[in-house]
């Protein structure tokens, strides 16, 4: 239902039934490593391309996401998923590996809450029985449509981010435990004039700003009653804007409690420069670590604001700036 | 930033920009710079070697000798590519991996490496120069536009 003017209160409160998570040999040197499902020791997974490893571990945190619901893949509605690659090559090839009844999206880095904000929308309205939400990246295929080969010794400056080699899905529907989607809020495209794709935190930020403060503004709700706002891959240059520019607009929020899944999912020695990034991030921290954390009740409401950066490598080139976009979805237990 | 470029921009973007520009960890140029002069000064010490074995143990020329030992450089660029191996060092060094033509043997192994998948003749072939090809255009380029200047200066000044 809409409440305000860009956001949606899920009064049905769709459940996530389980979680999928997958993720490369270099996630697995990470703190979160124990919060995967599937962790893979080798970039390629036995494929041919990183375009099909990707597809591959989109495929198995799909399935693993139904399979621990006691579910079938044919009982699914909807099958909501978006990534980074051109056409989002990752996500319909999968949905054709799958045959669940297909949406594809586009959010970059942001996919992960823009599809589960949707499948909770379907849900709760009744569209759909059951509803999964998924997103993937890797960091070969990534670097090599957007940057430089992966062997090409390039220097990288600090504000530089590390896509994530992973893929998270999330099954929502009817149930009676377990976490629950409450709301949801559909951001702007916010495009501060940035146009540096080595700096994409601070490109992000202030639409992630937006979204946070329009969350609060639609839903009235006090951003000190989360304990976690988690940030989907601003970074350390993002971040630290973020949290100035919050403080610049007078919005009360629990300043120890906002983190960054970019921060949170690689350890300080990992060499990523600024943090993570990519549609993984988000997807891998929220629907592996952070419901964990709630299953285990260290956190009972969380809300998770997804970024992403909507440039292409084409816009790049052609000296465009940045457009990026936030969304932002709560979840409860 | 320059001020054609804010001319773009709203006041809201400029004051953005301050802010994010304010926040923005400095590249270390300095380190950097040290880290380039030391590995590339490195990676010449180690032609100025092959140069050594070629003239006192193959019979070649100074002169002569620069053709193997360029070749054998950039064997070992590309094997050291393929190994996965020269990225890392390029994080460390910059520009000092860059410059030598180890790194002009680094770009175009990475990106047929990179571009393996989609085959031998768009993907190996179309792909090989993506990266080296600026620098060959434009070196051909500026290489023509300095003959035309030495030869209206020969011509005309019969120097």
């Amino acid at each position: 239902m809409l409440k305000g003017h860009q956001s949606w209160v899920f009064n049905s409160r769709p459940a996530v039934l389980a979680c999928g998570t997958v993720g490369g040999p270099f996630e697995a040197q990470g703190p979160l490593a124990e919060d995967f499902d599937i962790l893979h020791d080798d970039m390629w997974l036995g494929q041919e391309s990183f375009e099909k490893a990707e597809r591959k571990m989109l495929e198995e945190a799909c399935e693993k996401a139904v399979e621990k619901a006691g579910q079938k893949g044919a009982d699914v509605n909807f099958h909501l998923s978006g990534d980074l690659m051109n056409q989002i090559i990752s996500s319909s090839f999968a949905a054709r590996t799958l045959g669940i009844p297909y949406l594809g999206l586009f959010g970059a880095c942001s996919t992960a809450m823009e599809s589960l904000a949707l499948a909770a929308q379907l849900v709760d309205s009744g569209a759909a029985r059951m509803a999964l939400a998924s997103t993937s990246s890797h960091n070969g295929s990534a670097e090599k449509q957007f940057r430089y080969p992966t062997e090409y010794g390039a220097q990288k400056p600090p504000t530089a981010q590390w896509t994530v080699t992973g893929a998270g899905a999330a099954l929502l529907g009817a149930g009676e435990e377990g976490p629950r989607v409450t709301s949801a809020t559909i951001g702007r495209v916010v495009d501060m004039g940035l146009s540096d794709p080595f700096n994409m935190g601070a490109a992000m930020a202030p639409a992630a700003v937006d979204t946070l403060k329009a969350h609060a503004r639609d839903l009235e709700v006090d951003l000190f009653s989360y304990d976690l706002i988690a940030t989907g891959d601003l970074g350390r240059v993002g971040h630290e804007i973020a949290k100035d520019l919050i403080e610049e607009k007078k919005l009360p929020f629990p300043k120890e409690r906002f983190m960054d899944c970019g921060l949170l999912i690689y350890d300080k020695t990992q060499p990523v420069h600024a943090g993570a990034s990519g549609c993984a991030c988000s997807a891998v921290v929220t629907f592996g670590h952070l419901i964990n954390r709630m299953k285990r009740g260290e956190l009972k409401k969380i809300l998770a604001v997804a970024t992403g950066a909507l440039l292409s490598p084409l816009s790049y080139q052609q000296k465009e700036s940045i457009p990026c976009i936030a969304y932002a979805v709560s979840i409860e237990i | 930033m320059s001020s054609k470029k804010n001319k773009y921009l709203s006041p809201e973007q400029q004051k953005y920009q301050l802010i994010a520009q304010a926040r923005e960890p400095q590249r270390p140029v300095l380190l950097n710079s040290i880290r380039a002069f030391v590995v590339g000064g490195l990676i010449c010490v180690l032609g100025q070697f092959f140069q050594f074995i070629y003239t006192t143990y193959f019979n070649f020329t100074e002169v002569s000798a620069s053709n193997p030992t360029v070749s054998s450089l950039v064997i070992l660029a590309v094997l050291m590519t393929g190994l996965g191996l020269y990225d890392h060092l390029a994080q460390y060094a910059g520009g000092g991996t860059i410059v030598p033509v180890t790194g002009f043997a680094n770009t175009m192994a990475s990106s047929a490496i990179e571009h393996r998948s989609e085959g031998f003749v768009l993907g190996v072939g179309g792909n090989m120069f993506k990266i080296a090809g600026p620098v060959i255009t434009y070196g051909v380029f500026s290489a023509f536009v300095v003959a035309i200047i030495r030869f209206i200066i020969l011509e005309l000044g019969g120097m």
